[in-house]
C-alpha cells in the first residue's frame, strides 16, 4: 500500500506541472494586451508600461513561466490587482468556505445516496426500493439553480424557517481560526453559532448534495443487485453468516467499487457547480472570488484561483484511486 | 437398518418465470447415512444444484420449494424460520460449490472468510478461532497454512482456492457436506487430488458427503451409493456397485455407456442423442422418453413411478413393471 502511495504521488508530479502549463498559456491565450485590457481605453502610455512590467509580461514567457512555478514553490500565487494584496493570504477563507459546503454536501449525498441504493438491492421490488428509485429519477433530472430557488422560495421566504444566503449570521459573526466554521463555532464552543452555521449550510447543501445523492443511490443499487448474486455471496450465506453481514460486510465491499468512481467524478462536478451555488446562495466561496475577479479582470487570481481548483480535482483522483487499492487487493498487484 | 442423517422427500422446487413455472426439482426423494457418501449424477440442467440449494433453504426468487420435506435429523428443514437455518449452514451442513475461482469473497483475506463461519457457530475468540482455521487448513492438505491465511483468493490457484473452500466447509465439522461439482471446474490431476482428500475427510471425521456431479468416473471414485437424476427427477438409485454393473434404467445405460473406457476402445464415444427436455417442457408420459430406445407405448401415457429393480435399486422406469420387458436391458448390456 505504501509503495503504491508513493507510485501515485511520483505519477502526480507531470500531472501538476501540465496543470500549471495549461494555466499559464490559457491566461495569457487572452486576446489584447492584459495591460490594456485591465486599464481600459483611456489608460496612459505609462500606465500600460508600468503595469506590464508589474506583471512581468515585458519578459520572454519562458522567463515568466520559470518564474511563476519558482513563485509557486515558494507557496507565491501572486499578488490581486484588485485589493493588491498576496493572493495565497486572502484565497483561504473563500477556498474554506467552498470545502466546508462540498463536504457536507457530498458526505450526506455519500451516506443517504449510498445506504439508500443498499436497501433498495437488498429488498428488491418494494415499496423502499419503488420510492427511492423515484425519488433518484427526480434528484438526477433536477437542475441545481431550480432547485437552490425554489428552496430559497419556500424554507426563507414562505417558511422563513432557514436563512436563503451567507454561511453565518452577520449581527453574530464567526471568530475565524481555521475557516472551517463548522470546526471553529466547535473549538470555542459556541453552540448558538455552531447551530448557526449549520442553519445556513443546509439549504445550499441540499442543492449541491441532491444530484451527486441521487446518482451515488442509482449506482449502488445497480452494483449491489450484481454483486449480491455472485457466488461468494453465496458461500457467504452457506457459512450461516447473518443477511446484514451478507449484504453489509461481504456485498458492499465489492460493489463499492464502481460506486467509488461516482463519488469521485461527483465530487469533482460538485466542485465546478460551486460557482453556480455560491452564486445562488450568496455562498463567499472559491467561485464566488474567481467570479469577482473575472468581472475585475484580475487576471493573477483568475490564474491562481483556476489552479487551485484544478489541484483539488487532481487530489481528490488520487484519493480514489489510492481508497480503489484499499478496497480491492487485486489492483495492487496487477 | 441405520438412521438417515438426512432424508429429502417429494421434494419440489419450482421456479416462477415469465415463461410460466417451472419444476426444476420435482418430488425427489433420497437419503444419506452417516458417514455415507452418495453421488448425485445428472446432465447440466437436471436439478442438481437447485436441489442441494433446496436443502440449505438459500433459493433465491424466482424459485421457491413448493412441496416435500428435508428432514435432518429427524427435524423439516423447510419449517424453519430463516434464524434457525442460520444455526444448521456451515455447522450441521456445509457446502462447497462448482466455482472455486468465483466463490470466494476477492476483497477479504482467506482467514478472514475462514473464521468468519468458525466465530459465527462455536463463538470463539478471533484468536481460539484463527487456530482453528489455520489447523483445518492443514488438514486439507495446504502447504504454509499461516501465511495463506493472510493471502488474497487471488493469490491462490483454482486447487488451493477449493481446498480452502472444503476447509470452510468443514470448519465447524459439519454432519453433512453437500460437494456441488466440486471437481467440474478444476484439471485432471488437481480433481484426483481434491477426490482423494474428500475421501480422506469422509473416512476420518466419518461426515456424509452427498457429492454432486456430472462425471461418473467421479462417483465410481468414491461414492457408496448413486442416485440419478435427469428432469427434475431422480430416476434411478441403488448401490455403486450395482448400478455400474446393472444399470436398471435407459438413462443410467447411456450414461455409463457414454463414459470413455480405457479398456474397450471404441471409435467414437457414444453418447446419449437429444438433449435434457427443459424441466416443464413436457406434460405427459416418461421425461426421458423422446430419446429411449425402449419407449413403447405407456411410456408416452403416464409418467413412470419408482418400481424397484432390484435388492436394493429403483428406476423410475415402466419396464420394471414386467420381468420379461426388464430382461431387454440385460440384453442390450452385454
Ligand atoms: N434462477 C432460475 N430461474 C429460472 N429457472 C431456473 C433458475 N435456476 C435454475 N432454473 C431451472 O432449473 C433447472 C435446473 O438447474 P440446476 O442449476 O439445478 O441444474 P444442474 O443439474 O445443477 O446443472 P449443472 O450441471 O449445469 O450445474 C434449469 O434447467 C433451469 O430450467
Ligand atoms: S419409462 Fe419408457 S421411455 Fe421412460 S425410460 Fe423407461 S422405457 Fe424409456
Ligand atoms: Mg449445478
Amino acid at each position: 500500500m505504501l509503495a503504491y502511495t508513493v507510485r501515485r504521488l511520483l505519477m502526480l508530479i507531470p500531472v501538476l506541472f501540465g496543470m500549471t502549463l495549461i494555466v499559464f498559456f490559457m491566461i495569457r491565450a487572452i486576446p489584447g494586451d492584459p495591460a490594456q485590457v485591465i486599464l481600459g481605453q483611456q489608460a496612459t502610455e505609462e500606465a500600460i508600461k508600468s503595469l506590464t512590467k508589474q506583471l512581468g509580461l515585458d519578459q520572454p514567457w519562458y522567463l515568466q513561466y520559470i518564474d511563476y512555478i519558482k513563485n509557486l514553490f515558494t507557496g507565491d500565487l501572486g499578488t490581486s490587482l484588485r485589493t493588491s494584496s498576496d493572493i495565497s493570504g486572502e484565497i483561504w477563507p473563500y477556498l474554506a468556505a467552498t470545502l466546508e459546503l462540498s463536504l457536507v454536501a457530498m458526505v450526506i449525498a455519500i451516506f443517504i445516496g449510498v445506504n439508500a441504493g443498499i436497501i433498495s438491492a437488498w429488498f428488491q421490488n418494494s415499496w423502499f426500493d419503488y420510492t427511492a428509485m423515484v425519488l433518484a429519477l427526480i434528484g438526477v433530472s433536477m437542475p441545481v439553480f431550480w432547485l437552490g430557488l425554489m428552496e430559497q422560495w419556500a424554507f426563507s421566504l414562505e417558511l422563513g424557517w432557514l436563512p436563503s444566503t451567507g454561511r453565518e449570521n452577520v449581527r453574530n459573526p464567526v471568530d475565524a481560526i481555521t475557516h472551517l466554521y463548522l470546526i471553529d463555532t466547535l473549538i470555542q464552543g459556541r453552540m448558538d453559532q455552531f447551530v448557526e452555521v449549520v442553519k445556513h449550510l443546509i439549504l445550499p447543501g441540499i442543492a449541491l448534495g441532491t444530484i451527486p445523492m441521487a446518482i451515488i443511490a442509482r449506482m449502488t443499487r445497480s452494483s449491489m443487485l450484481e454483486v449480491m448474486r455472485s457466488d461468494f455471496v453465496r458461500t457467504a450465506r452457506a457459512k450461516g453468516t447473518k443477511m446484514f453481514w451478507v449484504v453489509y460486510k461481504h456485498s458492499l465491499k465489492n460493489a463499492f467499487i464502481p460506486v467509488l468512481t461516482v463519488i469521485g467524478l461527483q465530487m469533482g462536478l460538485l466542485l465546478g457547480g460551486a460557482i453556480l451555488t455560491e452564486t445562488i446562495f450568496g455562498w463567499p466561496g472559491i467561485g464566488r472570488y474567481i467570479y469577482d475577479a473575472i468581472n475585475f479582470r484580475d487576471y493573477p487570481v483568475i490564474q491562481s484561483g483556476i489552479l487551485i481548483v484544478a489541484v483539488i480535482f487532481v487530489f481528490i483522483n488520487l484519493i480514489v484511486d489510492l481508497l480503489y487499492a484499499a478496497i480491492d487487493p487485486r489492483i495492487k498487484y496487477n | 437398518m441405520e438412521q438417515p442423517v438426512l432424508k429429502v422427500s417429494g421434494l419440489e422446487t419450482h421456479f416462477f418465470t415469465d415463461d410460466g413455472e417451472i419444476p426444476a426439482v420435482d418430488s425427489v426423494d433420497f437419503y444419506v447415512n452417516k458417514g455415507e457418501v452418495l453421488g448425485i449424477v445428472g446432465e447440466s440442467g437436471s436439478g442438481k444444484s437447485v436441489t442441494s440449494l433446496s436443502i440449505m433453504q438459500l433459493i433465491q426468487a424466482p424459485g421457491k420449494i413448493v412441496g416435500g420435506e428435508i428432514t435432518y435429523k429427524g427435524e423439516n428443514l423447510i419449517s424453519k424460520s430463516e434464524k434457525e437455518m442460520r444455526k444448521i449452514r456451515g455447522n450441521e451442513i456445509g457446502m462447497i460449490f462448482q466455482e472455486p475461482m468465483t466463490s470466494l469473497n476477492p476483497v477479504f483475506r482467506i482467514g478472514n472468510q475462514l473464521i468468519e463461519g468458525i466465530r459465527i457457530h462455536k463463538k470463539w475468540n478471533k484468536k481460539k478461532a484463527w487456530e482453528h482455521a489455520v489447523s483445518i487448513l492443514k488438514l486439507v492438505g495446504l502447504p504454509r497454512a499461516e501465511e495463506l491465511m493472510n493471502e488474497y483468493p487471488h493469490q491462490l490457484s483454482g486447487g488451493m482456492r477449493q481446498r480452502v473452500m472444503i476447509a470452510m466447509a468443514m470448519a465447524c465439522e459439519p454432519e453433512v457436506l453437500i460437494a456441488d461439482e466440486p471437481t467440474t471446474a478444476l484439471d485432471v490431476t488437481i480433481q484426483a487430488q481434491i477426490l482423494e482428500l474428500m475421501k480422506k475427510l469422509n473416512k476420518e471425521t466419518n461426515t456424509s458427503i452427498i457429492m454432486i456431479t456430472h462425471d461418473l468416473g467421479v462417483v465410481a471414485e468414491i461414492c457408496d451409493r448413486i442416485a440419478v437424476m435427469y428432469s427434475g427427477k431422480i430416476v434411478e438409485q441403488g448401490k455403486t456397485q450395482d448400478i455400474f454393473q446393472h444399470p436398471k434404467h435407459p438413462y443410467t445405460i447411456g450414461l455409463i455407456e457414454s463414459v470413455p473406457d480405457v479398456r474397450v476402445r471404441k471409435d467414437r464415444l457414444y453418447s446419449i442423442p437429444g438433449n435434457v427436455p427443459k424441466p416443464g417442457s413436457i406434460h405427459k408420459g416418461c421425461h426421458f422418453a423422446p430419446r429411449c430406445n425402449f419407449a413403447f407405448d405407456k411410456c408416452y401415457e403416464e409418467n413412470p413411478t419408482l418400481l424397484d429393480a432390484g435388492p436394493a435399486q429403483q428406476a423410475r422406469c415402466w419396464l420394471h413393471e414386467d420381468a420379461k420387458k426388464a430382461a431387454v436391458l440385460e440384453r442390450v448390456k452385454s
